[in-house]
């Protein structure tokens, strides 16, 4: 009979070739889950607000230039754009707020069992969404006058 | 007995070869933390204000304590956007060169949008009624 063919052990590495060794997991490898989407939303979320610190600039430059000025953005905030851009805002910053306050008490040391963690983090999503939506009711009411 | 061949200087600085310690951990913490009231004061007012005329944002801006406040909104805001864009930076960007100069754009275009949105709100503060 043939001889078996000689294959090396795990351990065993041809001389001078370099050995195609397990590279660490990319990102696509893992199943989703709450917690792992929560950090990455925080990210997009804290990206998206850095944009948002520019139309907030916009706004103050267009108070302090005049009427006018204060026109033309108000016009833009309110075309239907300009609300989606806005309710964007809103709910990124009710997130990231939120999910902030998760971090910081991560940092105190609390919320790390997993269970814990995966409900903050669902509760996270849930009562951002909540509450941009209530921020936006709120300022469609002012907008028409009807106050609060 | 190993001999150590740190200076007294590096030794009780502590920091290693990273030059740096919990600075920018700790800052972007207290950020963090000043942001929460800050923010939702913010939020709050804004929706006040929602399509209002310039006269009524100026006369709000024209309070001290909604200036003072306002201002350190923008203060702690700007220097947390700065730190928290220069960790995704960091993290996502490997080549040396490329990653120290989106760094330091991120500083300047941080700095630029404070810078800006100060003046104007010291413009609105300060600046006498129309």
């Amino acid at each position: 009979m043939d001889e078996a063919p000689y294959s090396p052990g795990p351990s065993a590495r041809p001389v001078g070739r370099p050995q195609a060794r397990p590279l660490s997991p990319h990102l696509q490898i893992y199943s989703w889950s709450v917690t792992m989407a929560a950090s990455i939303t925080h990210r997009a979320t804290g990206m998206a607000l850095s944009a948002g610190m520019a139309l907030l600039a916009w706004w103050l430059i267009a108070a302090a230039s005049g009427p006018e000025a204060y026109a033309t953005f108000v016009g833009v905030a309110g075309h239907p754009a300009g609300q989606v851009v806005l309710f964007g805002l809103l709910w990124s910053l009710s997130f990231h707020l939120l999910n902030g306050i998760r971090h910081l008490a991560w940092d105190l040391g609390y919320g790390f069992k997993v269970p814990t963690a995966r409900l903050t983090g669902a509760l996270v999503y849930v009562f951002s969404l909540l509450t941009a939506a209530g921020a936006f009711a709120v300022g469609i009411m002012v907008r028409q006058g009807l106050g609060v | 007995m190993s001999r150590s061949f740190r200076t007294p200087l590096g030794r009780i600085e502590g920091l290693g070869a990273a030059k740096a310690g919990t600075f920018h951990f700790w800052h972007q913490r207290i950020t963090a933390v000043a942001l929460v009231p800050l923010s939702v004061w913010f939020v709050a007012s804004a929706l006040a204000y929602v399509g209002a005329e310039q006269g009524a944002v100026a006369a709000f801006f024209a309070e001290p304590i909604n200036a003072i406040l306002m201002a350190l909104f923008i203060l702690a805001a700007v220097y947390h956007m700065s730190l928290g864009l220069q960790t995704i930076i960091e993290d996502y960007f490997h080549a040396e060169g490329l990653k120290l100069t989106l760094v330091v754009c991120v500083r300047f275009a941080s700095w630029g949008i404070g810078a800006a949105s100060l003046f104007a709100l010291m413009k609105l503060a300060l600046g006498t009624p129309a």
